[in-house]
């Protein structure tokens, strides 16, 4: 491999890292603080690709604001459905929560079935995005990757800024580590608690909506994105944005070289990954002692 | 009356009931199990399948061969753990007499093992695992599809021959049809003088190609030849546009690549070129026949599926006319479409010796969103059915 091809190669770890940060964030906000072990996930993900295909017609070349009308309605739908299901989970035992969230998934996907059938859709890249540039002589990038790549970037910064120095991160950051010393200090935990899943769930439906032009839309999609989120929250550490970050581009890095260097071995490069850390660090890179 | 006449007469009884009963089971109804995908992302294909072999059987009066048919249906799920068990409802519980299906060619191993077992005729809409009719090949086992290799191989000879390329690269996912494909374009490939360098591969059914793609990018081989279906299709066809690799390294692969999914890659796919046993644009008379009735009867275009379920009807038909509607004489059964001449909408065809059709395998061009015919790529091409004994 010369050096410009890895370059180019690091450059698509990064942006591929950067993408799983954006849905492994929301889950490891509703799973590390909430307890909640959320199957659903993957399933907010899909939601938020469907959506990018039934929104893009009707926003055209608007496609930020898009975006934000997206992720407004999955927070309004993630608000309604904590309400109406997650929050009877909270004091339940881990299996329970997996079997309701396994059944939502069957939902959802029975919904998607019944909505838009079981075809594959193709998003359209916004024209003042389209094209890609040469990229040393390698190859040319396209415009839309190096796009997801910023809007993971700023997201990444304003969750980072949002969750380590405002006050609403202080009840988040406070509720992952004893939340029954945040309710003792009269802080409303239900609507808090409403307000984080509310923001998870819209994170995941940011991270479909981005992806959905650069890949395609199609059933099944967020099962496959699911269990490398758990991956990355248990890289990372249960509860830790920044460890999200970093399991995020390591598990890119692996899983974009080990797919070139050791194609054989790539379907387990992230698992072996996962078990290195876990011998070496087994609360995760960032994740605090028990 | 003695008590030796009164014996006798017992036992004349006795065969004429027997053979009354044996008659009904000649005239009477034909039990035909249809073991599909109803639910998940198969389920489009099932039913065009399911569509195309009740148009052929509805054009017959709704009989083969003079007897009625029946139908019994199992969702297969498209999931090879349930096989077996999906498999042997029909077989033991509902006892028919043929069993079509599937698309999903792990599922459709384990209905042939169980076909092998019972003797219940079996006959493959679909599933294009090579080993239906390699190892797992058996009197009682019929394929009205393909196998993985022959669109594959035919696509090798095209890239070497036809447009001249010298270098190429595979890239599939790491799995048996996606083995079986490249291999056997590296097969027609190299056959007619080229080289693949390199085969790539990518776990099942991960869909981040861009390492991949910027590997392909640095090697810059004169083609590519992909094996990717349904999502993955789609999502490769257009990174690899993206990526601006089309310009220069014209993309090859079966027809799966394109079929079923125009819509959604786009300006991606135009001008691709794949290989497949159906075209659309074939323009024979018994083609354009074939499509008018499919839009008639289910107010939808038929496809490649729709075809391979309505030649599925007219295998079990041939067999059937030659035993007059008994499949219990597997013999004669199994020996009548051996030699027949299957008059299907894709062009005719016959068995080969391992029961997969002897066809045609067409060039096409994404125009629009038509896999539109270019030519023959090769004719009347056989499975080298590596493995069969029978």
């Amino acid at each position: 491999m010369d050096f410009g091809t890895f370059l180019v190669q690091c450059l698509n770890s990064v942006q591929y890292g950067l993408l799983l940060f954006l849905v492994a964030s929301g889950l490891t906000l509703i799973f590390g603080i909430m307890g909640v072990i959320n199957l659903a996930h993957g399933s907010f993900y899909m939601i938020g690709a469907y959506m990018a295909f039934a929104l893009a017609p009707l926003f055209g070349d608007q496609f930020l604001l898009m975006l934000v009308a997206g992720v407004v309605l999955a927070a309004v739908f993630g608000y309604l459905l904590e309400w109406a299901f997650f929050s009877y989970l909270y004091q339940r035992d881990h299996l329970q929560q997996v079997l309701m969230t396994y059944g939502l998934i069957l939902v959802f996907e029975e919904l998607r079935s019944i909505l838009v059938g079981n075809d594959v859709h193709g998003v359209k890249v916004p024209a003042w995005l389209d094209g890609s540039f040469a990229l040393g002589n390698v190859m040319s990038y396209p415009w839309y990757r190096l796009f997801a790549s910023a809007a993971c970037i700023v997201l990444a910064a304003g969750l980072y800024w949002v969750v380590n120095r405002t006050r609403l991160g202080m009840m988040i950051r406070a509720g992952a580590s004893n939340r029954d010393m945040v309710r003792g200090l009269g802080i409303d935990v239900k609507r808090l608690y409403r307000i984080v899943f509310a923001a998870g769930v819209a994170l995941a439906a940011l991270a479909g909506m981005i992806a959905a032009p650069m890949s395609s839309v199609y059933p099944n999609m967020g099962a496959s994105v699911l269990i490398i989120c758990f991956v990355l929250v248990v890289i990372g550490g249960i509860g830790s944005i920044t460890g999200a970050l970093l399991a995020s581009l390591l598990v890119g890095f692996v899983d974009t070289f080990g797919k070139v260097f050791f194609a054989d071995l790539a379907g387990i490069g992230i698992y072996l990954l996962m078990a290195i850390v876990l011998i070496w660090k087994p609360e995760g890179l960032m994740g605090r002692r028990p | 009356m003695t008590i030796r006449t009164a014996r006798l007469a017992l036992t004349a009884i006795a065969f004429a009931a027997l053979a009354s009963a044996a008659g009904a089971q000649g005239t009477g109804k034909l039990k035909v199990g249809l073991m599909l995908p109803y639910s998940g992302t198969y389920t489009a294909l099932g039913v065009a399948i399911e569509n195309g072999f009740k148009l052929y059987v509805e054009e017959h009066g709704g009989k083969l061969a003079g007897r009625e048919i029946e139908y019994f249906k199992v969702d297969d799920e498209s999931d090879p753990a349930k096989a077996t068990d999906n498999v042997n409802k029909l077989i033991k519980r509902d006892n028919v007499d043929v069993i079509v299906g599937t698309v999903h060619s792990g599922v459709a191993m384990a209905m042939a093992k169980a076909a092998k077992e019972s003797g219940t005729v079996l006959i493959v809409p679909n599933a294009g695992a090579d080993a239906v009719t390699g190892p797992m090949c058996a009197p009682n086992i019929f394929r009205s599809s393909f196998s993985n290799w022959q669109p594959a191989f035919a696509m090798g000879e095209v890239a070497a021959k036809q447009q001249g390329k010298k270098k190429a690269m595979t890239i599939t996912w790491k799995y048996a049809a996606g083995d079986e494909s490249v291999n056997g374009f590296k097969e027609g490939f190299e056959k007619n003088g080229g080289k693949v360098d390199k085969q790539l591969t990518l776990p099942f059914p991960n869909v981040e190609f861009q390492a991949l793609l910027t590997e392909i990018a640095a090697a810059k081989p004169d083609a590519v030849y992909a094996f990717f279906a349904g999502g993955g299709a789609v999502k490769f066809v257009k990174d690899y546009q993206a990526a601006g690799l089309n310009k220069t390294i014209p993309l090859y692969g079966p027809g799966f690549l394109t079929d079923g999914t125009l819509d959604a890659q786009g300006e991606a796919a135009q001008g691709m070129l794949t290989t497949l046993h159906y075209a659309d644009g074939l323009n024979t008379t018994r083609d354009n026949a074939f499509r008018v009735a499919y839009a008639k009867a289910f107010k939808l275009q038929p496809d490649v599926y729709a075809v391979q379920g309505y030649d599925a009807a007219q295998m079990l038909g041939v067999g059937l006319a030659a035993t007059k509607g008994d499949i219990g004489k597997k013999a004669e059964f199994t020996a009548a479409i051996e030699k027949a001449k299957i008059d299907s909408p894709r062009g005719a065809f016959t068995m080969s010796k391992s029961h997969n059709p002897v066809q045609d395998i067409y060039l096409r061009k994404v125009e629009g969103k038509e896999n539109k015919l270019v030519s023959t790529a090769i004719k009347g091409l056989s499975d080298p059915a590596r493995g069969c004994r029978m």
